[in-house]
């Protein structure tokens, strides 16, 4: 089949049974890949009432359509699993060179279920495939971990492994790989460590089957010739993500202090022009990208190790270094490198170190619980014992170990109210009381709160940040439009950054596969997930769906107190208002349940069904569900 | 004319590897590449380009002179190559590479290619 590495596997962690089937070339067509596949296999194979980290979760390395392939860019892996920490589909995903190698040794797609009888690591050489002994690695930091795997396997094993935090079951535990890139949302990590899986290493030598390779070949050299002067190239390719770090805070969206503040007074001290001047050690890409956004950097700290790490990325360097409130890049970056090689998220796991230190600013925790430690804002000391008080389940630890919602309703004294998250999953380092949209993104997201499925910042500014009005239409395009890249397994940022259009990339897909593919075809898939993953949200979690479209007390009734967004907050009513706005517009009742007709229309009728049987089928929608779902804003909104 | 390496400009990204074996054997098989990008992680953290410099000393050493001189590479002639592996030993830089599924050791021929698309100047045309 042009386009894939061919097969698929079924691993049975516990009777170490491998299956080898060729991948289905109409599941592939109908779910185009990555995120595509999870949504789909979780649905039918997962029991609705398996426990996350039980032997009955499945756990799925894939790829997407366009992985390992010559485009804009296609370094992504993913992976699947129901989320430990929301109870719902997950899938979480990461650049590097994984995918691509595991599509040179032939695979599209692994699917894992049981759990095996002890560490073990998946080892796939082309065709070679073994379950093996872990024991000596069960433990080590995932940095260190891939550090001696390289060594015991050769340089040119591909490596993703996780680190205590997974073997411990922290919800927010990532899958860490080439040195510093992560899946870290949505507690992936745990659900691995779980399967006792500490690591799969993986060499492929083959070559991936094309289409039309004379047409891809054209198609993508011309887009590496036209944006290597796009204006935006230099500054990612200089700073990379780090680079918004001044943009945050000058439109008063950056987390600071738990999102007590969303203006880092300090923020050049940790911003990307002190990480480039203080840090830098070289630039790094992911497989096949001219953009190399990745900053590997050196952290030093007097007192301590010098650390090396990739990072810290924008998002770390607001949950962590906002959040956390560090006044020193070195601190941050060194941060960064404990959370990767512990194995932790840096966003929930930033989020849930600053939401523990408001606790603490607060008098709710306190030194008792603390191991005679304290937990103050910006000291990397106390964030470090922290940490390694959670990754080891000791003490309070054991409580924070569930994240911001788990730690809360253990707490109880209103901490709810300040934890930051939807679902169960932490927000992304973008505070929302000036952007209604964010809210709106973070509260439907279908993986808890993840900016990667909607970002609205520069929707808001474009609409107007005080008002809800036509959000909801234009949160819905971007809640399709940007998953389709985790459905192909390509960077989005091309996209986002150098205006490589959508259809630019079906192309390659055409080009790639034969296929006779449409970007609305290819929208319709996104939906269809998107409302698959919905009632499986519903089904596992019970309904109504709009219960848990739930936002913070703080993000509804908080003013801002100081910087640019002063005084600015979404309120309640405006929020209820932009649900309601929200679910008419995607077919859905006012209750939040898909209806019949959208799931019809969708072609996952099969979801109306169960979630009839459940009480919780959407009710229909006088004159029918709107045609079209979602708006697209002209000119783009990312 | 040779393709100079500024390792410290080097990303890491693979793109070289990429665009080498679409040009030669209009296949993605990065492993069939005649460039390859050495990582060394996670100290010091950087990539090294490794590639031919066209220095000839394959070619004095191919016994039956399957490696000619053409303007300024040294280029292998499958055709005429016996994949005998001596130039691969004979290389003092370690950068002719094999695969198992190519009869011959890959071998730069000054394509520039891979200079085309290399975005951050670790591979640069030089006279």
């Amino acid at each position: 089949m042009d386009g894939f590495g061919g097969t698929t596997l079924r691993i049975n962690l516990s009777t170490e049974e491998i299956e080898r089937t060729p991948t289905d070339p109409e599941f592939a067509r109908s779910w185009l890949g990555a995120r595509g596949f999870v949504s789909k296999i979780l649905y039918d194979e997962v029991p609705r009432d398996a426990d996350p980290l039980g032997v009955d979760n499945l756990f799925i390395v894939t790829t997407g359509v366009l992985t390992g392939s010559f485009c804009p860019v296609g370094s992504k892996v993913g992976f699947g699993c129901i989320s430990p920490a929301t109870n719902g589909h997950a899938d979480s995903s990461m650049g590097g060179h994984l995918g691509p190698e595991l599509r040179y040794a032939g695979y599209d797609l692994i699917v894992m279920e049981g759990i095996a009888a002890g560490p073990t690591y998946l080892y796939i050489d082309d065709d070679t495939i073994e379950l093996r002994p872990a024991g000596d690695y069960w433990g080590m930091g995932s940095l260190e971990l891939e550090k001696r795997m390289k060594k015991d396997l050769g340089d040119d094993f591909q490596i993703a492994t996780i680190g205590p935090s997974g073997e411990n079951g922290i919800v927010f535990s990532c899958i860490t790989h080439d040195f510093g890139r992560q899946a870290g949302r949505c507690g992936v990590g745990a659900v691995m460590g779980s399967k006792k899986l500490k690591a799969i290493a993986v060499r492929g030598t083959k070559s991936l089957p094309v289409h039309d390779l004379d047409s891809m070949y054209k198609l993508t050299y011309d887009i590496i010739q036209r944006t290597k002067t796009h204006p935006n190239m230099a500054p990612w390719q200089k700073y990379g993500t780090a680079f918004f770090v001044g943009w945050s805070n000058e439109r008063g969206c950056f987390p600071t202090k738990n999102f007590q503040e969303t203006y880092h007074k300090d923020w050049e001290k940790i911003d990307g022009e002190r990480l480039v001047e203080d840090c830098l050690v070289s630039d790094k890409a992911c497989f096949g990208c001219w953009m190399n956004c990745g900053k590997y950097t050196r952290a030093r700290i007097p007192g301590k190790p010098d650390t090396y790490q990739e990072g810290p990325e924008y998002e770390t360097i607001a949950l962590v270094g906002g959040s956390c409130a560090f006044t020193d890049i070195n601190h941050v970056a060194y941060a960064n490198h404990l959370l990767d090689d512990i194995g932790m998220d840096t966003m929930s796991g930033g989020s849930t170190v600053a939401f523990a230190m408001e606790c603490y600013q607060r008098g709710i925790i306190t030194k008792d619980d603390l191991e005679g430690h304290e937990l103050r804002w910006g000291n990397i000391d106390d964030f470090e014992h922290f940490v390694r008080m959670i990754a080891a389940r000791r003490g309070i630890g054991d409580i924070f170990a569930r994240g911001t919602k788990g730690a809360a309703e253990a707490l109880g004294r209103g901490t709810i109210d300040f934890a930051s998250q939807a679902k169960g999953m932490e927000f992304s380092g973008y505070d929302t009381r000036w952007y209604p949209a964010q809210l709106l993104s973070y509260c439907t997201c279908d993986i808890g709160a993840h900016h990667s499925k909607s970002w609205t910042i520069t929707t808001d500014i474009e609409l107007g940040r005080d008002t809800i009005e036509g959000k909801a239409e234009v949160v819905i395009y971007l809640q399709h439009i940007r998953p389709l890249f985790d459905t192909w397994s390509c960077c989005r940022l091309f996209w986002g950054e150098l205006d490589v259009t959508p259809e630019e990339h079906v192309d390659s897909i055409k080009h790639l596969t034969g296929w006779d593919v449409t970007l609305e075809e290819c929208m319709r898939v996104s939906e269809r997930v998107w409302n698959l993953n919905r009632a499986h949200f519903i089904e596992r979690n019970g309904g109504p769906g709009r219960k848990f479209d739930v936002a913070p007390a703080r993000h509804l009734d908080e003013p801002i107190p100081g910087g640019p967004a002063e005084g600015k907050v979404v309120g309640r009513e405006n929020f209820e208002a932009m649900l309601d706005d929200y679910y008419a517009n995607r077919g859905w009742d006012e209750d939040g349940n898909p209806t019949r007709e959208i799931l019809d229309d969708l072609g996952i009728g099969y979801a109306a069904d169960n979630l009839e049987k459940l009480g919780f089928l959407g009710k229909p929608i006088p004159g029918g569900i709107p045609k079209v779902r979602g708006r697209e804003l002209k000119p783009k909104a990312m | 004319m040779r393709i100079e390496v500024k390792k410290e400009s080097c990303t890491g990204c693979r793109l070289c590897e990429q665009i080498c074996t679409i040009c030669h054997y209009k296949e993605i098989n990065p492993k069939k590449a005649a460039i390859a990008i050495e990582p060394h992680f996670p100290e010091p953290g950087i990539f090294e380009p490794k590639i031919c410099v066209q220095c000839g000393i394959c070619a004095k050493e191919c016994p039956i002179d399957a490696i000619h001189l053409e303007g300024e590479a040294y280029v292998l002639h499958a055709d005429e190559c016996t994949n005998c592996g001596i130039c691969v030993e004979a290389c003092p830089f370690g950068v002719l590479y094999t695969h198992a599924d190519v009869p011959t050791p890959l071998k730069c021929d000054l394509c520039l290619k891979c200079t085309e698309v290399c975005n951050t100047g670790a591979l640069i045309v030089v006279d």
